[in-house]
């Protein structure tokens, strides 16, 4: 038997023995395909790094520490990373702070509230905003919302000046593409993912949970409170993070919207730039150290979104599977658990 | 007897007071917060179908070469960058969609509970948050700067970004498919390729296709990774493997900006078709799981 699996691994693989002892050649090799398929997501990992910070040394050792954050952005001279850093933590966490409360508020609409028929479509419609494709967003920024947002700025803007702490956030001069309308847009973009994450991390909650406390009279509110809330806490920090991640990586939206000025500003209405942003925008023009420093500037996002990640998808992976196990390993008669199940 | 009705009956009703009303305010926010997301999505779609639909002729989807941004709309066509896009996102799929389905067989086939097989779906989720500008960058330092912009190097860096998408939804597929029927196979005598290839596969067919149709309809709409890998041009490039190329979306990033009414019609026309090719890929998906789909969550 072996020889012939030896001599016609094609015929074997098709027809082996079960009691063989060889495993067919075919039955091997795709073994072998399979794990370097996977395998490969390692690699392009490792290559991602390697390949982007050696593009990029030249610009990480004669910077220095102190030269990377610097405020000086002056090709082909001087490469201060700071204006850019800055500016995608502040657009990233104007997404956030509009994105999170709209976000789980609809997770917890399409859990809590509407029945099942009626959630698919919802959901559907809040995945169109993911199907936009990104310089769509931007092309509608540039074109329609930012003039439209101008004059809302502007009669802001000279309402809060003077005025100690809103005058200095909100205060002249205001530009339509700013920092605040490519946090706007980074918001929309976001809204799809941490919704379905958020939905996802809730609907991990157990029944049973949901059942008690209305059992012992709570409202919805009140259930969403004492039962889902404590429950999906935890998750629902990670799918902010994942958000946060994704915001801090849009570029062309953020490109065409930001306004594109290398500056520190604490003015939300005032123009900005982010790292994906002045990637994308300037790498066409870009040579030699200016190359590098852009290059440099990507391995900077490259760390900090990998990093977010990490920890989101930590947070989520365990708070989703402690959930089922709580849901799954309870001492429940089975009937409970399985009369309990959603309807 | 009496004593029984004398009882009051048990109020079922809604709690009366503050608690109804916070209870009625929080579903009042929940339902708001989802018409405030309406309006954005309502708004851009009725921007691009009035903008976009005006400039959309025959000649503007087939027609090349694309004419300089001071021209109007009505000279020239968007050819060449509906070519690049249907050529570019098509062979990312073609390297993406195998290898993602062979790392999902691999994670949930032959990993078990093996700790890379951990590791490389935690990574896979991981390498989905990487932005896809930095796809284009570690395609440039890895390809471009040795073989020159081309095609290929785009859909290399959209092949990168699709692998994730494609290994994390054939492995929920994957996931979904009855142990007894891998039984039953083993014990016909069969051998794991043969069982993982003719039983599991096309038991998780239909979830498989349109989990990668899906992640097509994303890549086809990515602009970053293709702004240094193609270089964008003007004319039509057939040839994958070498010369710069062009695509629907760069085109649209190109002309955004420009004060040009003739390159902002084209932008709007492009928005438009990049959108509707999106979606025609996203009902294909649709109509699979719906006609191929055997276990659903």
């Amino acid at each position: 038997m072996s020889t012939v699996t030896q001599a016609d691994p094609a015929k074997a693989a098709g027809s082996a023995s079960p009691l063989s002892q060889r495993r067919p050649l075919g039955d091997r090799g795709f073994q072998i395909l399979a794990l370097a398929s996977g395998l490969l997501v390692l690699v392009i990992l490792v290559l991602i790094a390697v390949t982007t910070t050696q593009q990029s040394t030249s610009w990480f050792t004669t910077a220095g520490f102190k030269g990377i954050f610097s405020t000086n952005w002056n090709p082909p001279n001087q490469f201060g990373a700071l204006p850019f850093v800055y500016g995608t933590v502040i657009t990233s966490v104007i997404a956030i702070v509009i994105a999170v409360p709209v976000s789980v508020s609809i997770a917890l609409l399409l859990t809590e509230v509407v029945p099942r028929r009626w959630a698919q479509p919802i959901v559907y419609v809040i995945d169109l905003l993911a199907v936009v494709p990104s310089v769509v967003w931007g092309l509608w920024g540039i074109l329609v919302f930012v003039p439209w947002v101008q004059r809302i700025y502007s009669s802001i803007g000279s309402g809060v000046n003077g005025i100690p702490v809103l005058g200095s956030l909100f205060g002249p001069p205001t530009s339509g593409a700013s920092f605040f309308t490519a946090g706007i847009i980074l918001a929309i973009m976001i809204t799809p993912i941490v919704t379905s994450l958020s939905r996802e991390v809730i609907a991990t909650v157990p029944t049973i949970d949901r059942e008690g406390a209305y059992a012992l009279g709570a409202t919805r509110w009140e259930m969403i409170r004492g039962a889902v809330w404590p429950h999906s806490q935890n998750g629902v920090v990670g799918a902010v993070l994942l958000g946060l991640g994704r915001a801090m990586g849009e570029t062309i939206a953020a490109a065409l919207v930001i306004g594109s000025s290398a500056t520190v500003t604490s003015r939300l209405f005032s123009t900005g730039y982010s790292m994906p942003a002045v990637i994308a925008n300037q790498f066409g023009e870009a040579s030699g150290e200016f190359r590098a420093a852009l290059i440099g500037l990507g391995v900077l996002l490259f760390v900090i979104t990998i990093v977010i990640n990490l920890a989101a998808r930590g947070i989520v992976e365990r708070s989703t599977r402690r959930m089922r196990g709580a849901a799954v390993s309870g001492e429940l008669p089975a009937a409970v658990v399985v009369g309990g199940g959603p309807n | 007897m009496a004593v029984a009705t004398e009882q009051p009956a048990v109020d079922l009703r809604e709690p009366a007071g503050w608690r109804r009303t916070k209870n009625r305010v929080a579903t009042f926010v929940m339902w708001l917060a989802f018409v405030v997301t309406l309006v954005p999505l309502g708004f851009v779609a009725y921007t691009v179908i009035s903008k976009g639909a005006s400039a959309i002729t025959w000649s503007f989807l087939t027609k090349g070469p694309i004419p300089p941004n001071v021209l109007p709309v009505t000279i020239g066509g968007m050819g060449p960058a509906v070519i690049g896009t249907l050529e570019i996102t098509g062979f990312a799929a073609l390297m993406a969609v195998p290898l993602g389905v062979l790392g999902a067989v691999y994670i949930n086939e032959y990993g078990g509970n093996r700790a890379l097989a951990r590791v490389i779906g935690f990574m896979a989720d991981v390498m989905t948050g990487v932005p896809s500008i930095v796809m284009g960058l570690f395609i440039f330092s890895i390809w471009v700067l040795h073989f020159g912009y081309s095609g290929l190097a785009g859909a290399f860096a959209l092949g990168c970004l699709m692998l994730p998408v494609v290994i994390r939804s054939s492995y929920e597929m994957l996931r979904l498919v009855p142990d007894n029927l891998r039984e039953a196979s083993y014990a016909l005598g069969a051998t794991k390729a043969r069982v993982t290839l003719t039983v599991v596969l096309p038991a998780a067919v239909g979830g498989i296709v349109s989990g990668a149709l899906l992640a097509i309809a994303r890549a086809a709409g990515e602009t970053a990774p293709l702004l240094f890998t193609i270089l964008t041009v003007e004319s039509t490039n057939t040839n994958l493997f070498s010369g710069a190329n062009t695509a629907l979306s760069t085109q649209i990033f190109a002309n955004a900006s420009q004060p040009f009414l003739g390159a902002q019609a084209r932008a709007w026309g492009s928005a438009l078709t990049l959108i509707a090719i999106a979606f025609i890929v996203m009902i294909v998906a649709r109509v699979v799981t719906a006609l191929f789909t055997r276990y659903s969550r």
